[in-house]
């Protein structure tokens, strides 16, 4: 009998086959890659690729017009000196000090009544919720008149309470709480995430709870808070690392330029970003402001490596087998 | 059985007290805001609180128009948006089909990279980008605002991603078998199968955009370039010699005013875009 060349082989019919995977392989490296090519510029150019570049003016003294010039270590010796810039850390410390617990807090209290199901519940979440979408500008604007101590609707009741009415926005000692306000009065994103976790834990474990005869708040030490313990980490890194960067709100209430030499009465709203912006595009300072873009990088990043490394102790994964 | 009844019944009403008194502080700074956009100056900061004006100043409206370039800084800002949007939406969705769908050598640690740069401090990466569009010739222009969005967001590839991993691979194998290429895969069958997801993260980044105030104010200078970030705040430190608070909550108004809008009538995709990228604020 001859073989019909219709008839292959087994080792010809695995070879194709291999040839056959090869191509498939080759066709879905090249498109794979085809598809990512603009994200890994981006990555490049525009995220991995300065923060390296970052790092190296930082050790060099550059304004734009001249080429960048080695410098040593000259912009980090200056900064420990520069009055402004210690400032400008008490100031931000005092922020995320007061912003963080408050907001997270404040948000997972809400989120928790929230996760009630009273009559028109959907109406007070829409409502909670809209003050996040306004722009960092208009609710700057909003607030320079909500925050005024003589005409504001803060005030309003202290005063006519006869209770000591604070100066919010012209007290050096009441500008990084005023700052706290505006931004407790944009939780709704915290909110709404806190939520979701909360309504997702499982029913079942609230029954299991019952029945063992946990009440209301056993419930919430036992069940809610370690269910949602990992969006709490979550929200604690995200809140950190958003609360060293304020800029917008301080910016439009006490600057009026980039190079503004004061930022509300006594430096009292000298932001970490804002002076940082003032040495970059108001001085164009930009291997000293490139410095203190990394020491705050630095911080950041240790600050979440340590979150990280602590979440053993609190967080709980449902991996490890602990619930059902 | 009547005392827990009751107890229930305290507990409900404390809660509606407490969630309609937070209603109530989140929404009278908007009535505020328009109530004042409607008043003449010297009514605006007054003790007590005027909350309803009188008499009702429409022409406010009018008047801005004149004082400000409020068409111009519109336009501006609806360019940016735009095409910053259309930029983002196209690039992520080209790299998250990649990284959903298809297997090649790097894809991981590809996606690992750009996926740990969703935290990076925005502040690091400021002086170097800017120092790049300089040597471009770019300052004073809307390209830094719009190119580096045509090169991914990491958030919004991880999201698409996530979503593009839901649609079942029947359908994509039934195209493969069928002929057709990844290109026309993912421009006929994956994305109209993302519709949800796409308008997440249309709406997530209309507002970004429209809001964003740092990145125009470090790139764009001259006036009749300015967006309505800008322009709301050159406003408020315009020295005029007159008083020009009511303008000032007119263009207020008129930039919050679409952002609600937009709110209203793409609530579930925002609150889906924050729940699922849990990243802003």
């Amino acid at each position: 009998m001859q073989s019909s060349p219709a008839q292959s082989t087994p080792a010809a019919q695995t070879e194709r086959g291999l040839r056959f995977f090869q191509r498939l392989s080759f066709e879905e490296t090249l498109f794979g890659w085809l598809f990512i090519v603009p994200a890994v510029l981006g990555l490049l150019f525009f995220r991995l690729g300065p923060v390296f570049a970052s790092f190296y003016l930082s050790f060099t003294k550059y304004e734009i017009i001249t080429a960048p010039q080695w410098i040593g270590f000259a912009n980090y010796t200056k900064l420990i000196k520069d009055a402004l810039w210690l400032r400008s850390i008490e100031v931000t410390l005092w922020y995320v000090v007061l912003f963080v617990p408050l907001s997270l807090t404040f948000a997972y209290a809400v989120a928790l009544l929230m996760s009630r199901n009273v009559r028109g519940i959907t109406t007070y979440r829409t409502l909670w919720y809209l003050p996040s979408v306004v722009p960092v500008v208009a609710s700057a604007t909003i607030w320079r008149w909500g925050l005024n101590p003589e005409f504001g609707p803060i005030n309003y009741p202290l005063k006519v309470l006869g209770l000591p009415a604070p100066r919010w926005l012209t007290d050096p000692d009441w500008i990084v709480p005023s700052i706290v306000f505006i931004g407790l009065w944009g939780l709704g994103n915290s909110v709404l995430i806190f939520l979701a976790s909360i309504v997702s834990v499982p029913r079942t474990f609230y029954e299991a709870a019952e029945v063992d005869g946990a009440n209301g708040l056993a419930r919430f030490r036992h069940v809610t808070l370690p269910l949602t313990s990992s969006i709490i980490f979550y929200q604690l890194i995200v809140t950190v690392i958003n609360s060293f960067q304020v800029f917008g709100v301080a910016y439009v209430l006490f600057v009026s330029n980039p190079s503004a030499s004061s930022a509300g009465p006594n430096n009292a709203a000298l932001f970490y970003v804002l002076y940082m912006f003032r040495n970059a595009f108001g001085y164009f300072r930009n291997g000293y402001a490139s410095a203190m873009a990394w020491i705050l990088f630095l911080v950041v990043m240790l600050l979440t490596i340590f979150l990280f490394y602590s979440q053993r102790r609190w967080v709980y994964y449902e991996t490890e087998g602990g619930g059902s | 059985m009547t005392a827990i009844r009751f107890r229930q019944t305290v507990i409900r009403f404390l809660i509606h007290l407490t969630l309609a008194g937070g209603s109530a502080f989140m929404l009278v700074p908007f009535f505020w805001l328009l109530s004042s956009s409607l008043k003449a100056p010297h009514e605006i900061f007054v003790f007590p609180p005027k909350w309803i004006p009188d008499p009702v100043r429409w022409t406010n409206y009018r008047e801005v128009f004149e004082v400000v370039a409020v068409v111009r800084y519109t336009t501006n800002t609806m360019t940016v948006t735009v095409f910053s949007t259309l930029g983002v939406i196209l690039s992520s969705s080209m790299a998250a089909y990649s990284f959903a769908r298809l297997r090649f050598k790097g894809r991981d640690i590809m996606f690992g990279l750009i996926l740990s740069t969703v935290m990076l401090p925005y502040v690091v990466t400021m002086i170097p980008v800017y120092i790049l569009f300089t040597r471009l010739g770019w300052i004073g222009t809307f390209l830094p605002l719009i190119v580096p969005d045509w090169f991914g967001g990491p958030i919004t590839i991880f999201l698409l991603r996530q979503f593009f991993r839901t649609i079942p691979l029947e359908l994509e194998d039934a195209a493969r078998i069928d002929g057709a290429s990844r290109p026309r895969i993912f421009a006929q069958i994956i994305l109209p199968l993302s519709r949800s997801a796409l308008t997440v993260v249309l709406v997530l980044s209309l507002l970004y955009n429209w809001n964003d105030f740092l990145a125009p104010l470090i790139y764009l200078h001259k006036r009749d370039m300015f967006t309505l970030a800008l322009g709301l705040n050159a406003l408020q430190h315009f020295e005029s010699g007159l008083d020009w608070t009511h303008y000032v909550m007119v263009l207020a108004t008129l930039m919050v005013l679409p952002v609600i809008v937009i709110y209203f009538l793409a609530q579930r995709a925002f609150v889906e875009g924050i729940v699922l990228t849990g990243l802003k604020g």
